[in-house]
């Protein structure tokens, strides 16, 4: 039936041509929605794993017989303190030694452990003190401190009362 | 002179090729792309110099809040419902199974045992919004302890970060290290933030 009506309406003769449109098709709207995926998917993406220190404890040894007294020179003390506050001093609380204020900035606590006292005497032992009052960061800042330095020998020991008297003495707080 | 003709051009352009580009860029990110955990507690992390990434996978995660509350996380399906079990013939706590398939799918929480059975019971909008009083890390009741063990027990391989917030105290740090050491955990890791290594000493 369709061939006989078309047949019809070219009635001129000639060949009758199929209109060709153009390929091309218009993209915007599948761009658009490209863009709109990647955005989505970059902003839900966790692309950067967190970082982590490694850090080793030393087995907890309940045998002090088998435990070996440090040498004044090569004991440093680090103590935090609170608000961001860090002290430090050299040998033994016992000796009264001079107790320093320090910070975590740059040119605190890092130029200690880099000066000779420390860098020259490969015994020298660091004894991080927390205090109650300190932070998670204080911590995390100076065990990071003494990695940037590459201090060998260190460890996190729980505060005595002969710093604490000793803090208190000197700084007075 | 003769008029400089401009020649109109077609505005519209061939976008093949972006198009091309895009969707290389969506597979990419579709397959790169692990969706972001829900976690029960935001912690700001300290951050560091180290370099050291943490694995994917068989990573128990305790993080401490900036209120000193500590929450317990373990990666793994299996290894979360084979701890559950464990951790439930312990305390004579029964769970059903989909209480296991809750827990399960959980990143972390931070209740004690015995309300570990009312979260799960919750809905997932709901849980966000309770406030979890954090895993009991006293000697008397050293909850967080056990969940350690057990999931040591249950999955060897696993690795321990603590995961800390800046403000978190540190008496509660400490507490967890030495609850660490008890069980004989003496290397484990601290996650932190990104931070440009300082290059002059």
């Amino acid at each position: 039936m369709a061939e006989i009506q078309e047949q019809a309406d070219s009635g001129k003769g000639g060949k009758k041509r199929a209109k060709r449109s153009s390929t091309k098709i218009d993209m915007t709207p599948l761009v658009d929605l490209a863009a709109l995926l990647i955005t989505f998917f970059m902003l839900t993406t966790t692309f950067n794993k967190p970082q982590t220190m490694e850090i080793n404890m030393p087995v907890k040894d309940d045998n002090p017989d088998s435990q070996t007294l440090l040498k004044a020179s090569n004991a440093m003390t680090i103590i935090l303190g609170e608000d961001d506050k860090v002290f430090y001093y050299f040998g033994l609380a016992e000796d009264n030694p001079e107790v320093i204020e320090s910070s975590y900035a740059a040119g605190g606590i890092r130029k200690v452990l880099t000066s000779p006292q420390v860098k020259s005497n490969e015994k020298m032992t660091v004894m991080v003190k927390p205090m109650e009052g300190s932070r998670y960061k204080n911590m995390v800042d100076i065990l990071d401190e003494l990695k940037i330095t590459d201090t060998k020998k260190f460890a996190m020991v729980d505060i005595a009362d002969s710093d604490k008297k000793l803090l208190q003495e000197q700084i007075g707080n | 002179m003769p008029k400089v003709k401009v020649k109109r051009k077609n505005p519209s352009l061939d976008m093949t090729p972006m198009v091309d580009l895009f969707f290389l860029l969506v597979t990419f990110f579709m397959l790169t792309a692990s969706a972001r955990p829900d976690e029960a507690v935001i912690v700001d992390t300290p951050s560091s110099a180290s370099e050291i990434k943490i694995p994917d996978t068989n990573v128990i995660t305790i993080t401490v809040d900036k209120d000193s509350r500590v929450f317990f996380g373990v990666d793994g399906q299996q290894t979360k419902e084979a701890l559950l079990d464990k951790m439930a013939g312990k305390y004579g706590v029964g769970f059903t199974e989909e209480e296991k398939k809750t827990f399960s799918l959980l990143s972390n929480f931070g209740v004690p045992m015995s309300q570990l059975k009312s979260l799960l019971a919750m809905e997932s909008s709901a849980r966000k919004e309770v406030n979890q009083p954090g895993i009991p890390i006293d000697s008397v009741r050293n909850e967080l302890g056990d969940w350690i063990l057990q999931t040591r027990l249950t999955n060897p391989k696993v690795v321990i970060a603590i995961k800390g917030d800046q403000d978190a105290e540190y008496p509660t740090v400490k507490r967890v290290i030495d609850i660490l050491q008890d069980r004989k955990v003496n290397r484990f890791n601290l996650i932190t933030d990104m931070e440009a290594k300082p290059t002059n000493l």
